[in-house]
This record gives structure tokens, sequence and C-alpha cells, in this order.
């Protein structure tokens, strides 16, 4: 295999004595789908927080294309390409929908700018069409905190795709989503992952979204890395089967 | 229409001294103001409020007459000068107080500005202590102008002023620039993960406030004819978040809106009442409680929004 993206090694952070990882070590190659399952509370969103430096580990790197990214600050991780969607939407939620993607457009080419107007022709047409991809073309005017749960995630998963990331980290992307969005998302996103070559890796709970769309998985328990492979493999591993897909 | 609108109220502004000369300096002192609170106004964007925008109000009034002692006579010079010495000193005092938020950046703000305060008051040799400094005329464009010409040419460039900054503070709020700064209010860190340095933002639109406040305190000095530690004083500081949060958070013709509406009542009131405060207070309260908006949410349209 080719050298990894994004490679976490030895990972060690605890919380008031509870282990949140204990020795993790990950990778994620190129062209991947990678999906982390595991029960509530096991470390998921902590093991993102640190891959974008959000918070540091006790001990352990975490390296990207081989760089030591360990004590970078988020910022500097996203302008390397590291996009970040959030369990809990995080929004610009006094904003209307499309200002919230045109601001995340304007990021990555002309924030600088105090003269012109954020709103731009082209960008507006830019914002549209990743609207457009998750569904919410037809919110754009709307204020974001008006927005149903559901939608709110979509625009949170809109806003990191602003960024054209080489590394999209997702977690939970489909949790608040209805049943019945949930599928045409994955679609919608899986073209767009492709289209743009975006190496992904994502936090699920649905483990039909996961058998149907991860290239690999993660199985994630009290900290630690349980099982690994294929998803039918993964699944029809005993252990995996009663302690994280039965409570997941 | 808002153009229309704004085109007729600068009109009326402009013609207003003539039916009333006492008006002029009334007029000219709210402009000033205005220009103050708009650098408020910018940080309210934010959600920081600043009780220290004074400081720069005086700094840059300051400014003027250490200028002006070093020789530089030109209006013009003046001011762009004393408004860049405003501006420094907001790049100083910004670099790290826009590490601060909510409170801890309101509080650090009035102390800074207290320090300023107790500065110009106890260096008398260079300050001219609690008795400040005298302000001069200053020739326009190589004119020597009598007092009174002066300060009608006081009052037209600050009107004029009023449109062209006001105009450019408009740009810059819409600008992405502008939008991360109201983004900063909803969500840091987001803006982060963005990419977008949030100091960085915060900074420019400090200094931005600091000139701002700084060209107000420039004319200011140059109307009253004098400056004083007074003008930096803490009073100053609330006044001016007074007329940024009647003006309407945000809005730019709010801040001269409010900034007018308050210098016209003062003057008004002052002839019948000595209960100043008290009319300043209830004045408050309304406009809190009824007009979230502003004086000036009075006259804008509402943005239309399927809420
Ligand atoms: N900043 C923090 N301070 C203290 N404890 C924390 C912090 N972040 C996470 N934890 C704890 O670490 C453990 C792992 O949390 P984490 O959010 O990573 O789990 P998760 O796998 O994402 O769970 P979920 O499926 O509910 O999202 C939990 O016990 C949580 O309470
Ligand atoms: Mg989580």
């Amino acid at each position: 295999m080719t050298r990894p993206i994004l490679e976490a090694k030895g990972l060690h952070v605890a919380f008031n004595g509870v282990k949140a990882a204990d020795d993790v070590s990950i990778a994620i190659h190129d062209g991947e789908f990678l999906a982390i399952i595991g029960p509530n509370g096991s470390g998921k969103t902590t093991l993102l927080n640190i891959c974008t430096g959000y918070i540091r580990p006790r001990s352990g790197r975490v390296l990207l294309d081989g760089h030591d990214i360990t004590r970078l600050s988020p910022r500097a991780i996203a302008r390397r390409g590291v996009a970040r969607a959030f369990q809990i939407p995080q929004l610009f939620s006094a904003q209307r929908v499309i200002d919230n993607m045109m601001l995340g457009l304007a990021a990555t080419d002309g924030l600088w700018s105090a003269v012109r107007r954020l709103e731009t022709a082209a960008r507006r047409d830019e914002a549209m069409a990743l609207l457009d991809l998750v569904g919410l073309a037809g919110d754009a005017d709307r204020i974001s905190s008006t927005l149903p749960e559901g939608h709110r995630k979509l625009l949170d998963i809109a806003l990191a795709l602003a960024l054209k990331p080489r590394l999209l980290l997702l977690d939970e992307p489909t949790s608040g989503v209805s049943a019945l969005e949930r599928f045409p998302l994955m679609e919608a996103l899986m073209s767009a992952l492709r289209q743009r070559r975006i190496t992904a890796l994502f936090v699920e709970h649905d483990m039909d979204v996961v058998a149907r769309y991860a290239s690999r998985v993660l199985v994630w328990n009290a900290g630690n890395i349980m099982a690994e492979g294929r998803p039918d493999e993964v699944f029809s591993n005993a252990q995996v089967r009663q302690r994280v897909v039965g409570v997941a | 229409m808002r153009t229309l609108l704004a085109a007729a109220a600068v009109l009326t502004l402009a013609v207003l001294p003539i039916a009333a000369p006492w008006l002029q300096f009334v007029l000219t002192l709210a402009i000033a103001k205005g220009f103050a609170a708009l650098g408020v106004a910018v940080l309210l964007r934010a959600g920081l409020i600043s009780i220290g925008h004074a400081m720069f109000f005086a700094a840059s009034a300051y400014a003027v007459t250490f200028l002006a002692r070093a020789g530089i006579h030109d209006l013009g010079l003046l001011l762009i000068f004393s408004v860049l010495a405003g501006a420094l000193v907001g790049a100083v005092a910004g670099s790290f107080l826009v590490r601060y938020r909510a409170i801890f950046f309101a509080m650090l703000n009035l102390a800074v500005s207290m320090v300023f305060y107790a500065l110009c008051a106890k260096l008398y040799g260079v300050t001219g202590g609690t008795d400040g400094m005298a302000v001069p005329v200053p020739t326009v464009f190589g004119l020597v102008l009598s007092e009174p010409a002066f300060k009608s040419v006081l009052f037209y460039l600050s009107l004029g002023l009023m449109v062209l900054v006001g105009v450019s503070v408009q740009r810059y709020l819409n600008s992405p620039l502008g939008h991360a700064l109201a983004a900063v209010h909803t969500n840091e860190i987001r803006l982060e993960y963005l990419g977008v340095p949030v100091w960085a933002v915060l900074l420019i639109a400090y200094v931005v406030s600091a000139a701002l406040a700084g060209l107000g305190g420039a004319i200011a000095g140059f109307a009253i004819g004098r400056v004083v530690p007074d003008f930096a004083f803490w009073t100053a500081s609330g006044h001016l978040v007074l007329i940024a949060v009647l003006g309407g958070i945000g809005g730019v013709p709010g801040a001269f809106i409010g900034a007018l509406f308050l210098e016209l009542l003062h003057s008004a009131a002052v002839t019948v009442t000595d209960s100043w405060n008290l009319i300043v207070g209830m004045t408050l309260i309304i406009v809190i409680m009824f007009m979230p908006q502003g004086v000036y949410g009075l006259f804008a349209r509402k943005e239309a929004s399927n809420l």
C-alpha cells in the first residue's frame, strides 16, 4: 500500500481517569472511505478531536503525509487540507444558509479582501452547487438556526466540503438526518467524494450505512480498536456483533 | 429608496446650520461622536463590547495638538496623521486585547483606557494635565481661516466624511472580513476549523474601530478647540456604547442617527431641565425594551426571510 494520508500512532488520552484512547494507532490511505463504529462514549469523537488538533493526546503522534501535526492548531490543520463535519452541527447560526457557505468558500480564497463583497456571482453559484448536493438549495435564504436538526447536519457537511479538502472527517454524518434522507445523502456524498478525490473517515452508528458504503471498518471499544477489516468480515465477527452492533 | 432617504437626511443636515447657526457646533460634535460610536458598533458585530473607546477618541485629539506643535498646520494632514496615531494605539492595545472575550474584553478595555486617562491627567509637562491643551485653528489648503469660517469648513468636511467613511465601513462589513467578524460572534470554533485566524480578523476590526474613534476625537478636538483628559474618561466610553446600542447593533447609519438623536436631545434637555441623566436612562430603557433594532430599526426595512 501507499503511504497513509493520515496516521495516528500510539495515542493515549484520558479524562479524569477514563481512557478515551488507550494506545490507539490508525492509518487512512488515499481513496479510502473508512468507517469507525463503536458504542457511545468509546472515544470516537475524541479521536477526531486529536486528529484535528482540538485536543492534545497525553502521548502519541498524528502524522499527515508523514509530517507531525500533533501540536498544530485546528486552523493550521484545516489549512493543510483536512476538513471536519461535526457530530453536533457547528454553524454560523445567526447567518443565512448561503452566507454560511460563502464564508466557508471565502476562507480558502478571498477572505482578506476588505472591500470586495462576500457575495459574488461566482461564489454564490459555487455555494448553491454545494447546497444542491446535500439537498438544501431550497433553504439558501433561511437563517441557519431556523433549520430543522437534520438540515443543520447537512449544512455542516456542506460547510466542510466548501474547504475543498483532501481528507474529510465526518462525525456521524447521518445522525439526526431522517431515515428517508439518509441514503440519498450518502449517495450524494459518495459521488462528491469520488469526483473530488476526497479521502474520508466517518464515525457512524447506522450499520446499514456502514455495510453499504465503507471500504474498511474500525471497531472501537473503550478507547481501543477491537476489530478491523472489510464490512462483511467485521460484521461476521461474533464479538463485534455482541459488543458493538447490538448496542450501537 | 434607501439611498434617496440617506441623501435627503444628509441634505437636511447640511442646511440646518444655515437656519439655526447654533446647531452647527452641536451637529459637528454629534457626527464626531457618531464616528466613535461606529467604531464601537464594528466590534459589537463580533459580540465584543468595548468600554474604553474614548481612549482612542482622546489619543487622536491629543495627537492633533502634538502634531501642530511639531509644525504641521494643514487640516488634512493633521486629520490623517492623528487618525493614524489612533489606529496605532489601537494596534498596540488590540494585539493583546483581542485574545479576550465577553466581560473580560469589556473590563480590560475599560482598565486600559483608565490608565490612559490617568496618564493624560498626571503628565502635566506633556499633556497639560487636567487643564488639557488648546487645539489650534489649522490652515486649510494653505488658507488661513478665521475661527468661525474654519468651524463651518469643519462641519461640512465632517458631513462629507460621514458619507464617505460610512460607505467604506458598510463595504467592509459586507466583505468576507466583515462577515467573518460577525461569524466570530456565532461560532468561533467553526471559523478556526475553516482555517480562519480569528485573532487576525479581530485585530483588523479593532484597528478599524480605533481609527474611527480617532477620527471622531480629532474632529471633536477641532470643534471644541481644546482637548482634556476627560475625553478619555470612562463615562465618555460608556456614552459611545450607549450611542451604538441606541443606533442599533451593527447598522452604519444607526451610529450617526443615535449620536444625532442623543446630542439634539441633550441640547434640548439642558434648556428645560437639569435631569439629563434621567432622560438618557429612560430613553435607553425604552429603546432596549421596545426597539431592539435601535432607532435606526424604525427606518430600516425588514429583510425578506421566511422565519
Ligand atoms: N473534553 C472532555 N472532558 C472530559 N471528558 C470528555 C471530554 N471529551 C470526551 N470526554 C469523555 O471521553 C469519553 C469518550 O467521549 P467521545 O465523545 O469521544 O465518545 P464517542 O465515541 O464520540 O461517543 P458518542 O457515540 O456518544 O458520540 C466519554 O466518556 C466522554 O464523556
Ligand atoms: Mg461522538
